[in-house]
């Protein structure tokens, strides 16, 4: 029986999944990317230093994130180095998008696969306001507060507008939680609404603005630091954004992290399913020094699920990072004659001929790793981060063990990450350390100024000829580079490789199926109708294909239509 | 009295950018009065709570699919503007319906919304919109200067008119 689940996403990009299901269980499936991505083209010929401008327009939702690594491509051409304030201040803006991206994920855009809102409505306040205060010392688990959001909840449902929840399948067989576990979810889920801003007022500061920031630049940033002036980085701004960080990490250590390790806990079966790719591709970010050769949080290459054998990426010209890359057309609509192709030689050229199994069925390339397929995302980072030693990761992941195991009843394995669940729960390990980072780069930040540092910007020059260079982010959703040839000081080819081309891609050269394809076998299936076990294994990956594609949809149609053939 | 004039779309993709090219031809042409806050939005999703929140009226400026033929403009208020974006007659699902449900679960919706809706002719990789929506542009740029002054603004020069920061 073919299923197919399209789009898959609530949010940007447009994504389709077509499984296969024999006996109640998914036996091969395809991920396509419905719609081509036409970046690389509107950046040739343009000026190095507007590229990151264009950049952040790819996606609505990482907008930060491209800028930076845009930046970070024109800056290795150059071997421009990047005065530390501004490293400092570019390390804030992406841990705060982090903290940001990951809460906004897990509660409002992959919670309802698991938490069922409607039988929420049913769960006494008082035990479910004393189960979440059993779970954690957060100030907002009151009995008062909990009545007041079941109330809440209960008028939208009177006046039939449930749909602010988006699309869920409330009463689903798969749905397994109580209803007070459900409505502490739910209260948790409307207080994540309000703390997600927090971290997107750091971002607005630092950035000038949001969506879009304008305070990047080839070499640096244009904050000008003087602690007395009022239209550029005070003293008082920088206490803003400490008092903003503070309250953030008491949501993501009391709340975040509790509630996965809690929801990972009562659905520990889920540990079994969609562990996919096994090869983690992560690269280290958080520079601390002007080349980046020194950083605050590792990154490394992780074969077939053996963290000990890493291997890790070290610093910005790493070799091995930049050799490792190709990326396959065979089974995406490009022209994919010549083989994997490097993105220094990457092309664009569209050759669309409709779905075929066994032919071209995405808009989307099948990156590789030294010709393996790579999962990429806060798992691959955690891993890296924890086998590397690092101490924030460590501490964060033995707290979300610990949590999981005493609610589980059972030791759970570091090996339980490889699944469906524990994608979820390396987020919010990430999410954690993320604020620890947060607040490490302000103290950073501080004691630097307090030097009489005040440098924020290297000027950039182009020599005639040709030269090239990478970027790379870990960012939300995994690694994320941008490669960039530039002649006489116009850029001669730009190619992106995003986080979810290299999860979401088709088969590649030699037809192996990509991190999403992978994760999907195996996976129960209960009723094709309502396919809620493939759509959890695909949102564990955060899917956004946004930069990978967009959408045009003309047809009026429901947010989910699901085929069953 | 606030007022927000917010384009959207991704103006890396042709006629898909039209809300923002609008705004911005706004912001140029028109005396943009006191208590008016412009803003590109671009293809932002819940970056959007803190941008639109603390208006009375928020006015959206975007492309969408009316059948009407291209360089259509249409003006939808208050319940139809989310049912649009629902039925999908929007070409970017850009996540507007989640923040105004965010923004409704927060107590935090704008009492007024209007959307003032243009029909795209082409949407692909390309910066600048197409001669059919180019043309449509003084229209469309009325229609707000009209909008905003429907929602009790009197005309008048200012300051602002600049992307408000998200505070």
């Amino acid at each position: 029986m073919r299923v197919t689940v399209d789009p898959i996403t609530r949010i940007e990009g447009h994504l389709r999944i077509d499984c296969e299901v024999e006996d109640g269980q998914v036996v091969n499936s395809w991920s396509s990317g419905q719609m081509w991505r036409g970046i690389e083209l509107i950046l040739q010929g343009r000026d190095p230093r507007d590229a990151w401008i264009f950049a952040q327009r790819i996606c609505g939702v990482c907008t930060t994130v491209h800028a930076v690594v845009s930046v970070r491509a024109v800056e290795n051409a150059l071997q421009l180095e990047v005065p530390l304030n501004a490293q400092y201040i570019r390390n804030m803006i992406i841990a705060a998008h982090g903290v940001h991206d990951h809460i906004v994920h897990f509660y409002q855009l992959s919670a309802l696969d698991w938490v069922d809102i409607v039988s929420a409505l049913d769960a006494d306040p008082l035990a479910a306001s004393k189960l979440a205060e059993s779970l954690s010392d957060w100030h907002r688990n009151s009995v008062p507060e909990f009545v007041a959001v079941q109330e809440k909840l209960k008028a939208f449902v009177a006046s039939g507008q449930l749909g602010v929840f988006g699309s869920g399948y409330w009463g689903h067989p798969a749905m397994k939680l109580s209803p007070e576990v459900n409505l502490m979810a739910v209260v948790h889920y409307m207080q994540a609404l309000d703390y997600q801003r927090r971290a997107n007022q750091i971002v607005a500061i630092l950035g000038s603005k949001t969506p879009h920031i304008q305070n990047l630049a080839v070499g640096g940033v244009a904050n000008p630091i003087n602690l007395e002036s009022q239209s550029t980085l005070t003293l008082e701004r920088l206490y803003k954004i400490k008092s903003l960080i503070d309250e953030l990490g008491a949501f993501v250590n009391q709340v975040y992290l509790v509630d996965v390790a809690a929801i990972g806990a009562l659905y520990a079966d889920w540990t079994a399913y969609g562990s996919g790719v096994t090869n983690y591709l992560s690269v280290p970010d958080m520079p601390l020094d002007t080349r980046g050769t020194t950083f605050g949080l590792p990154g490394a290459y992780i074969q077939n699920g053996d963290v000990a054998a890493a291997r890790p990426i070290t610093d910005y010209n790493d070799k091995y990072f930049e050799d490792g890359v190709r990326e396959s057309s065979k089974h995406a609509w490009y022209d994919g004659a010549g083989g994997a192709l490097h993105p220094y030689d990457g092309k664009t050229e569209p050759q669309y001929d409709g779905f075929n199994d066994d032919g071209k069925y995405s808009w989307v390339k099948a990156p590789t790793f030294y010709d393996q397929r790579a999962q990429v995302g806060p798992l691959a980072n955690v891993l890296a981060m924890y086998v590397a030693g690092n101490e924030p990761t460590k501490r964060h992941l033995t707290r979300f063990l610990t949590i999981a195991g005493t609610i589980a009843g059972g030791d759970i394995p570091l090996s339980a990450l490889h699944s469906t669940i524990g994608r979820h729960g390396a987020r919010a390990v990430r999410c954690a350390v993320l604020y620890d980072t947060l607040d490490t780069q302000w103290n950073l930040l501080m004691q630097n100024i307090a030097k009489g540092d005040f440098d924020t910007f290297n000027r950039p020059m182009f020599p005639k000829g040709e030269i090239r260079g990478f970027g790379y982010h870990e960012a939300p959703r995994g690694v994320l580079s941008h490669w960039v040839v530039i002649r006489d000081g116009k850029i001669k080819n730009y190619q992106a490789v995003v986080p979810s081309t290299w999860n979401a891609g088709p088969r590649d050269e030699n037809d192996v199926l990509g991190p999403y394809e992978a994760s999907l076998i195996g996976n129960p299936v209960a009723d094709p109708e309502k396919p809620l076990e493939i759509i959890r294994t695909v949102h564990s990956f955060d899917p956004c294909l946004a930069c990978a594609i967009h959408l045009l949809d003309p047809q009026q149609r429901e947010l989910f239509r699901v085929t069953a053939v | 009295m606030r007022v927000l004039v917010l384009g959207l779309g991704n103006i890396l993709l042709t006629d898909e950018g039209l809300g923002v090219r609008a705004i911005e031809d706004y912001r140029a042409q028109c005396e943009v009065p006191d208590g008016v806050d412009v803003v590109d939005g671009g293809t932002a999703g819940m970056d959007l709570i803190d941008i639109i929140a603390g208006h009375d009226v928020a006015i959206v400026v975007d492309a969408i699919r009316t059948g009407k033929g291209p360089g259509a403009v249409v003006v939808l208020h208050d319940d139809e503007v989310p049912a649009v974006f629902r039925q999908g007659l929007s070409p970017h699902q850009l996540g507007l319906p989640d923040v105004l449900a965010a923004m409704a679960l927060l107590d935090l919706r704008p009492p007024k919304l209007i959307l003032i809706g243009t029909e795209p002719l082409e949407i692909k990789p390309g910066i600048g919109v197409s001669p059919g929506v180019e043309a449509a542009m003084p229209t469309v740029v009325a229609t707000i200067a009209r909008q905003v002054a429907l929602a009790g603004i009197p005309p008048g020069k200012t300051s602002h008119g600049n992307d408000a920061v998200g505070l």
